[in-house]
């Protein structure tokens, strides 16, 4: 993984200093607090219902051991002990002090991060595959471009005072685990005829209140052209996205007012005035950037492992987990290892701080001291001798790690919501924990089969519940919350965003509700297939039937 | 009002055209857009600088670059970032004069201004009475290598071209 230069460790070092001294000037006075609002964010610093709110970058969701013990620390020595891991592969501290905010920034800097442009109306940390570098499927390691783009979107002097923030997504695979087409930039590698690394270019995609599916505006743009490209998009849209309605301003919302093509026009003629060569990375730091993502020393390895086969026998719930929580690696004899904050009855996302450090031990004594964080809110081993799989399920499962789920009902993504969050109009934690209560039983779970349930507590849709394949949307109804759902959305690269399914139910009637869906679906499916597909060839009908069936 | 930049206060000699007020044949005035036609055909002695709102198209402007002197453009409030790009425009289309960021800019922008081509930011009083040129000074010097090749403040380093030196140094 990437390590800072002295010249990328001064930089951090100086964005504290700099921190700390307009927490003094907010402090005199010198800066108002609608001044300090944006300086603040673009620290990653949230004033929410209760206290701050630290929200720290994980570039590309990929982080050291190391790294991964301090967020731990941090999460005791200024927090309650436990942190929160977000559907943009960062980590969310709740309970946080403005005073002691550069304190916690002079940490992070000590090993490597920072929580710069997390949040604020600029360039976001940007978001990518959580298999990178180890994925069967993969044909390029999407993280150096990554790393690339995390370099020169930080401090962006022209691109830190957008008309709202700007999310980017990279992936490397043809089955696309990056959501690349619900981000603002979405950019898909690819390799042209002739056998040449690029990008398709997609722009548009976002959640939120209007939520929309990018649009392809470059079939082919190649590889050494992104930085200055990405200059083209991020001026127009700086110049022309809108300023009057923030929940209008987001670059979805322009392209879909000026129209694709009159847009992809724009891109090009602000690309065509570009001094291209000038702009472009040079070759040497692009080299010097993946050399750092290399992949490790893996030894030549059987496809399969004796030990691991035995272990399966001998131990059902091990059989029962590597069933679900393992992802096919490229190299013979090893897999990826999903580690799931999803247990019955939890906040999805969060993890304490002896669970962090447990993780952290099984990366250093398993997976090359390295992890990844998903954006569907659970942590990923990218490179785990299948040899080693039981010592490591033992001790994840001493910690509470083990949850045998992912990519399952209960594998639910959810936002903060009303818990915390000053936006919320609805809880969402709680429907996350009542539902994963209801479907615990682990044999009706694998039966039931993929299905991703995520909810939002309000119309910012932070929980993703537009590419749920069943979406909960809380909201607030006369003093009341009450939760709409959407029906057969997906973030994968046959995206699709979630059909509202009728009237919403009350807290209460809710997790009845997506029960009755669940049956409903499998009554009705066909051999092997999953809920996803069973909604795409059936349509609404039958699950609306389903859904409203008590109330005619 | 204040006009600053990483070196200090600098002096303004300029003056602004009133609302209604007759285009004067002497000294240096900033015009709006809409009177720039005006002002460029009357037979004037001092230079002329126009005042830009941050909706313009830079190009409509680049016929006039050689009788201009001084553009400055629009910050409604610090929020609003497109004079950054409006400034990028036009210095890439080849406008050498003098150019200031103009309204409520704050003191940790000053960096970013420089670095897309203003020379100086002119601020409101109050403003500049909250936020002392100490403020401005420290906060321009916080940073001191931009990862960016080509927009960068005065005094600030590459750190693409430390590297690159840094490499050459170890052969």
């Amino acid at each position: 993984m990437y390590r800072y230069d002295e010249f990328d460790q001064r930089f951090v070092e100086e964005r504290v200093a700099q921190f700390r001294d307009q927490a003094r000037r907010r402090l005199s006075g010198a800066l108002t607090e609608e001044e300090f609002r944006p300086l603040r964010l673009m620290n990653g610093l949230y004033l929410q219902l209760h206290a701050y709110m630290l929200r720290v970058a994980i570039p590309y969701g990929t982080l050291s051991s190391d790294q991964m013990r301090k967020l731990a620390d941090i999460s005791e020595r200024y927090d309650r002990g436990y942190g929160h891991f977000t559907t943009r592969q960062n980590i969310q501290y709740n309970w946080i002090k403005l005073e002691e905010t550069a304190d916690i920034l002079a940490d992070l800097a000590s090993v490597q991060m920072h929580a710069i442009q997390t949040s604020g109306n600029c360039i976001r940390n940007v978001t990518s595959d959580p298999f990178a570098g180890a994925a069967a499927d993969e044909f390029e390691d999407p993280r150096p471009t990554g790393e690339l783009i995390r370099q020169w979107s930080s401090l962006h002097p022209e691109f830190s005072f957008l008309p709202r923030k700007f999310k980017i997504a990279v992936t490397g695979s043809p089955n696309d685990r990056a959501a690349v087409k619900a981000h603002d930039i979405g950019l898909r590698m690819i390799k042209n005829e002739a056998g040449d690394l690029g990008y398709e270019v997609i722009v548009g995609g976002g959640l939120g209140r209007t939520p929309m599916i990018g649009k392809v505006i470059r079939d082919f743009l190649p590889k050494a052209e992104l930085l200055p490209y990405l200059e083209a998009v991020m001026r127009v849209y700086n110049l022309h996205g809108r300023r009057d309605n923030k929940y209008k301003a987001r670059i979805k919302i322009l392209v879909h007012e000026m129209g694709e093509e009159p847009f992809r026009k724009e891109v090009e003629r602000e690309y065509a005035r570009l001094d291209v060569e000038s702009l472009a990375a040079p070759a040497e730091e692009v080299e010097r950037i993946q050399a750092y993502f290399a992949p490790p020393a893996l030894e030549n390895l059987p496809e399969e492992s004796k030990a691991f086969e035995r272990a399966k026998t001998a131990d059902p719930d091990f059989r029962i987990w590597a069933e679900t929580n393992l992802h096919p690696h490229r190299a013979p004899g090893y897999t990826s290892v999903v580690i799931s904050l999803k247990p019955v009855g939890g906040a999805p996302g969060d993890a304490t701080a002896e669970q962090m450090r447990v993780a952290a031990e099984a990366a250093d004594l398993w997976a090359f001291g390295e992890l990844r964080v998903t954006h569907e809110q659970n942590l990923v081993l990218a490179h785990v001798k299948k040899d080693d799989l039981y010592p490591l399920y033992r001790k994840l499962a001493g910690a509470g790690l083990d949850s045998a789920n992912r990519g399952l009902v209960t594998d639910i993504i959810a936002c903060p919501g009303l818990d915390y969050c000053a936006l919320a109009t609805a809880r969402s934690i709680p429907i996350a924990q009542r539902l994963t209560e209801r479907f615990a039983d682990p044999k009706r779970q694998r039966d039931i089969g993929p299905l991703s349930i995520k909810i939002s507590g309000c119309i910012n849709a932070c929980g993703h519940h537009h590419i749920g394949h069943i979406g909960i949307l809380g909201l607030d109804k006369a003093g009341a919350e009450f939760y709409q759902l959407t029906l057969g959305g997906d973030p994968t690269e046959t995206a699709a965003i979630g059909e509202r399914a009728g009237a919403g139910f009350s807290a209460e009637g809710v997790v009845d509700a997506i029960e009755r869906l669940v049956d409903r679906y499998l009554e009705i499916r066909e051999p092997s297939e999953t809920f996803l597909q069973t909604y795409r060839r059936t349509g609404a009908e039958s699950f609306k039937d389903a859904l409203y069936a008590e109330a005619g | 009002m204040p006009l600053l930049n990483e070196k200090g206060l600098q002096e303004e000699i300029w003056r602004e055209l009133e609302d209604h007020e007759p285009i004067p044949l002497e000294g240096d005035v900033i015009v709006p857009q809409a009177r720039l036609e005006e002002a460029l055909a009357a037979p004037r002695t001092g230079r002329t600088g126009v005042a830009l709102p941050n909706t313009i198209e830079a190009e409509a402007l680049q016929p006039l670059f050689n009788r201009l002197s001084l553009i400055t453009v629009e910050f409604p409030g610090f929020g609003d970032g497109r004079g950054f790009s409006i400034a990028k425009r036009l210095r890439s289309l080849g406008w050498r004069g003098e150019l200031w960021a103009d309204g409520r800019v704050i003191a940790d922008q000053l960096a970013y201004l420089r670095a897309v081509g203003f020379d100086s930011a002119r601020i409101p009083e109050d403003l500049f009475a909250r936020q002392p040129l100490e403020d401005w000074l420290t906060a321009a010097r916080s940073i001191s290598a931009a990862y960016q090749m080509e927009e960068r403040a005065p005094g600030v380093a590459s750190i693409l071209e430390r590297r690159k030196a840094a490499r050459a140094a170890k052969g």
